[in-house]
């Protein structure tokens, strides 16, 4: 059995991640995936204190979580397609007046 | 002791995760995050919670990644190929991520999480049952907010991609 301080570091190297993707990358899809690994992150965390206290209330929170973050991918992804369609390019940097 | 399945689970979920950041073309980059999110499902497995897992695997596997390799797909070839970031931005990112990572995991392993004190990892795992209860109990007026989160994230998301004729009038 692992003990708990192993998934909350492997948590916080997924969070490091997520933020290196959103601090560098430019494209926008790229940056909605570095968002994903950041939610997961914090799913993890939720279901390794679930765990460890043996309290069902981490596990409802983190399926709540999970169909929060499917709904704003879905919504993200929706932005991102408009955006290029605007814009011919899914660059943020090329984003530069968000009017229609 | 550090379970050598933990350790898979770990290279494989971190790894592609980086993959996922990192690959040149955005489609294998979509598969690595895909592959990163079963890792995160295997975790799941691994502290006792296979409903999770499993919810895991549908939304995220079934679900999210479909989704993006569509998007993917959708958007042409050439704007894949944005490497438009310098160096210095690389090497500073690179930098943060690296400080982030050693001061909280620093601060983790030095707090009283790491005694034996805290929790107890040999605790009787939680039923799902118990799960489906407080969902349907406690949780039920948030369970019907997220239900009507989801409806309306949907129907904004159809009206967003939704072909306008002055916005294609517009590009041309």
């Amino acid at each position: 059995m692992t003990e708990l301080i192993y998934y909350v570091l492997i948590s916080v190297v997924l969070v490091a991640i997520g933020i290196y993707g959103l601090v560098v990358k430019r494209n926008a899809v790229r940056m909605l995936f570095a968002l994903e690994i950041i939610a997961n992150a914090a799913n993890l965390n939720l279901i390794a204190f679930s765990r460890n206290l043996s309290n069902s209330q981490g596990q409802v929170f983190a399926l709540f979580s999970i169909a929060i973050a499917a709904a704003e991918v879905a919504v993200g992804l929706g932005i991102i397609i408009i955006a290029y369609r605007l814009f011919k390019e899914i660059d943020v940097e090329e984003f530069k007046s968000m009017r229609g | 002791m550090v379970d050598p399945v933990f350790i898979g689970v770990a290279v494989l979920t971190v790894g592609s995760a980086i993959i996922s950041l990192e690959s040149r073309e955005l489609i294998y980059g979509a598969i690595a995050l895909a592959i990163s999110m079963m890792g995160i499902a295997g975790f799941f497995l691994l502290l006792d919670s296979p409903f999770v897992a499993m919810f895991q695997i549908a939304v995220y596997v079934g679900a999210v990644a479909v989704l993006v390799i569509f998007t993917v797909m959708l958007v042409r070839t050439q704007a894949l190929f944005t490497t438009k970031e310098d160096k210095g931005r690389k090497s500073a990112g690179v930098i943060l991520m690296l400080i982030f990572m050693a001061s909280i995991g620093a601060i983790f392993i030095i707090s009283g999480l790491n005694s034996q004190t805290f929790g107890n990892p040999k605790a009787p795992a939680v039923d799902f049952t118990s799960i489906g209860q407080q969902m349907l109990t406690y949780y039920s007026p948030a369970l019907i907010a997220l239900a009507l989160t989801l409806a309306g994230a949907v129907i904004g998301a159809l009206a967003l991609a939704r072909r306008e004729e002055e916005i294609e009038q517009k590009n041309d």
